[in-house]
């Protein structure tokens, strides 16, 4: 008998591994042969630890799992949720990027393989560079990163480039809040961003990768450096991958707590051993980004997802989604909310259906305010919007953007103020310092929301004023999309804003 | 605080240094590496470190200063983060982690008086469907209410 129990962080942070020293003790004492595979999430959060039990019967589900169910578990006498599968949430998915995430033992290369691992890898090392490069442009892929920036275009910049060496950077300095997805995917099913990697290097000439995780996720960290050493031994990465003659290999460096060095160039400076300041572009980091070397700098969740589009073919994948953004994305529900968790579909779900139908509503069962989508640089979104489809240019239009597909549920008790002053103080501690819009205006922004608060009514004005200024002249999306939040409080909950003028008079 | 002042034997540091410079771009491995082994960045480590890598004093130490993970003193036996961003803000964070501070008088970043505890913001854990969540010498928790942190915090002396 097979026992799943969730190694990802969520999992563990509500209990999996209490559960898994349960069920190995358990076992022992009643002479059981269990094999306890510590796999990835199945996204569903509000139900870990969701242990499956795969029996002569197939797998079933039960969660939240506490240690003191784990007798009743082997007894059979827990009530389950049947099979992961048909539970909705998990039903209404598509799942590409994560088909295997929570499926397999993410440190199995046998079990990657058994499920559609390295066959895109397979397919890729056949074709030429050239190929490989318009497939990616014929899938549609954009940077899931948030910039929305078409990935096959970057890849043709980067390999069409002559230099002695070149690099792929993965971006996993995942900081925005309300954003799971990197984790989770490098916590669950590690070997298809290695994959995803090793096409990109052949793709494009480069022969070395660097996965920046930030510090702030020590469990992705060790689940990525063990499946590294694996793919080594393997062959899969090395000298020559898979025996193609095509030399790739990559390693993991860990972020210091840095949000800006979620932003490329910052990035780039932080992996080359300096502070993590904004770089002025251009150059375009594909021409001269790490070292001064061409450089591919990719999203987890774009590199990720490059193994499905050559296992698959570029025109499976771009038959799913809405207009130009095009494939699925995996989004993630978070905050104050019912049923929250990782849900991968096509792009054009409104989001009326993912935080009313899918996710439930609240956790607190209150009526919901807002959401915010794309993380502490998103708009708040409220109700009235939320007939809008989740597409980059669908958000783009309202004002918003998808970014990292965060959705962020605030209940009626939110005070959008405090929110708005928050966005200014986040950006306060986390700005570069390079440019003087982000770190004077982030001062000066919370200052204004203070006096706002005070019921000065001048302040309205230079607060817009203000906000134009950052988002003009601001040199990277850190000071440039403050405003975004700012903004979309103070436009869409004014009464949050003059309630404190009325308190104050 | 109980820690000692003193700075880490150079030839430790020299080791640590030389074990972790292999490769391109290595300030950064190495100085995690020296706060694994001390626990912050000793001052007397800088100047190893600009030599070893042929970069400036200054250079380091902007390096240093940069990023909120490098400490230039050590902090308490057990370090608890606390997520200050907006998901977890919407389940009650900044209610919770006033309450801490509150309890233990402090502000953040600050290290309890008998050096039991030190309590840093974070800004995402990752944990955003299970907040509000919290990191306690590395492990993660998640749906921490008052009851829950008054156990972490009793366990960690504080």
């Amino acid at each position: 008998m097979k026992i799943y129990i969730p190694r990802d962080a969520a999992a563990k942070a509500l209990g999996a591994d209490e559960v898994a020293s349960a069920v190995a003790t358990e076992a022992a004492k009643r002479g059981l042969d269990v094999q306890i595979v510590r796999n990835g999430t199945r996204g569903m959060i509000w139900l870990e630890p969701l242990v499956e039990v795969d029996d002569a019967r197939g797998r079933h589900a039960f969660g939240p799992v506490a240690p003191a169910d784990v007798p009743a578990l082997l007894d059979g006498k827990l009530e389950s949720l049947g099979a992961v599968e048909d539970i909705p949430f998990f039903a209404r998915q598509t799942r590409l990027t994560f088909a295997r995430c929570g499926l397999i033992d993410p440190l199995s290369l046998s079990d990657y393989e058994a499920h559609g691992g390295l066959a895109g890898l397979r397919r890729a090392l056949g074709m030429a560079p050239g190929e490989i490069v318009a497939e990616v442009t014929a899938s549609g892929l954009r940077g899931r990163g948030g910039a929305g920036f078409p990935t096959g275009i970057k890849w043709k910049t980067v390999a069409e480039a002559t230099a002695d060496r070149k690099y792929i950077v993965c971006n996993a300095d995942e900081g925005d809040s309300g954003t799971f997805a990197d984790r989770m995917i490098m916590e669950g099913d590690p070997f298809t961003l290695i994959e995803g990697m090793a096409i990109a290097g052949v793709g494009t000439g480069a022969t070395k990768g660097y996965v920046y995780i930030r510090s702030e996720y020590p469990d992705a960290i060790a689940v990525m450096e063990a499946a590294i050493r694996i793919a080594r031994v393997s062959g899969l990465l090395g000298a020559s991958v898979l025996g193609s003659g095509h030399p790739f290999d990559m390693e993991v460096r860990v972020g210091a707590g840095a949000y800006v060095c979620g932003e490329e160039t910052s990035l780039l400076n932080s992996l080359e051993g300096k502070r993590g300041i904004v770089r002025a572009k251009p150059p375009l980091p594909a021409l001269k980004g790490l070292f001064g070397k061409p450089t591919v700098v990719n999203n987890v969740l774009s590199l990720a997802t490059v193994p499905v589009i050559f296992e698959k073919g570029a025109a499976h994948y771009a038959g799913f989604g809405l207009g130009r953004s095009k494939g699925t994305m995996p989004i993630q529900i978070a905050g104050n909310v019912k049923h929250g968790g990782l849900f991968e579909t096509a792009f054009g779900m409104p989001l009326s259906d993912l935080v009313i139908d899918i996710a439930g509503g609240t956790a607190s069962g209150r009526p919901v305010k807002a959401v915010q989508v794309g993380g502490p640089l998103g708009a708040y979104i409220p109700v009235s919007q939320f007939d809008t489809p989740f597409g980059y240019e669908e958000f783009d239009q309202k004002g918003g953007l998808i970014g990292h597909a965060g959705i962020v549920v605030f209940d009626d008790t939110a005070d959008m103020l405090k929110m708005a002053r928050f966005a200014m103080e986040f950006c306060a501690v986390e700005s570069c310092g390079k440019c003087t819009p982000c770190r004077i205006g982030s001062v000066r922004g919370v200052e204004t929301i203070d006096r706002i608060a005070a019921g000065d009514p001048a302040a309205t004005v230079i607060l817009t004023d203000l906000c134009d200024t950052m988002r003009d002249g601001s040199l990277c999306a850190l000071g440039g999309f403050t405003p975004f939040p700012v903004m979309s409080a103070l436009r869409h909950f004014p009464d949050d804003f003059a309630r404190r003028k009325e308190a104050a008079e | 605080m109980s820690h000692s002042t003193a700075e880490a034997p150079q030839g430790d540091l020299f080791a640590l240094i030389s074990e972790h410079s292999g490769g391109e771009g290595r300030l950064l491995p190495i100085l995690h590496a020296i706060q694994a082994a001390y626990g912050h960045i000793p001052q007397a480590a800088i100047p190893v470190i600009a030599d070893a890598l042929n970069l400036t004093k200054a250079e380091v130490h902007g390096v240093v200063t940069f990023y909120h993970d490098f400490r230039e003193k050590p902090a308490g036996r057990h370090v608890i983060k606390l997520c200050r961003a907006e998901a977890c803000q919407s389940v009650g964070g900044a209610e919770l982690g006033e309450r801490v501070l509150a309890r233990l008088g402090l502000d953040w970043g600050g290290t309890t008086a008998n050096g039991a505890v030190t309590v840093e913001p974070v800004y995402c854990l990752g944990l955003c469907a299970c907040g509000p969540a919290a990191m306690v010498d590395g492990k993660v928790v998640g749906r921490v209410d008052d009851a829950r942190m008054a156990k972490i915090l009793t366990e960690a002396g504080a």
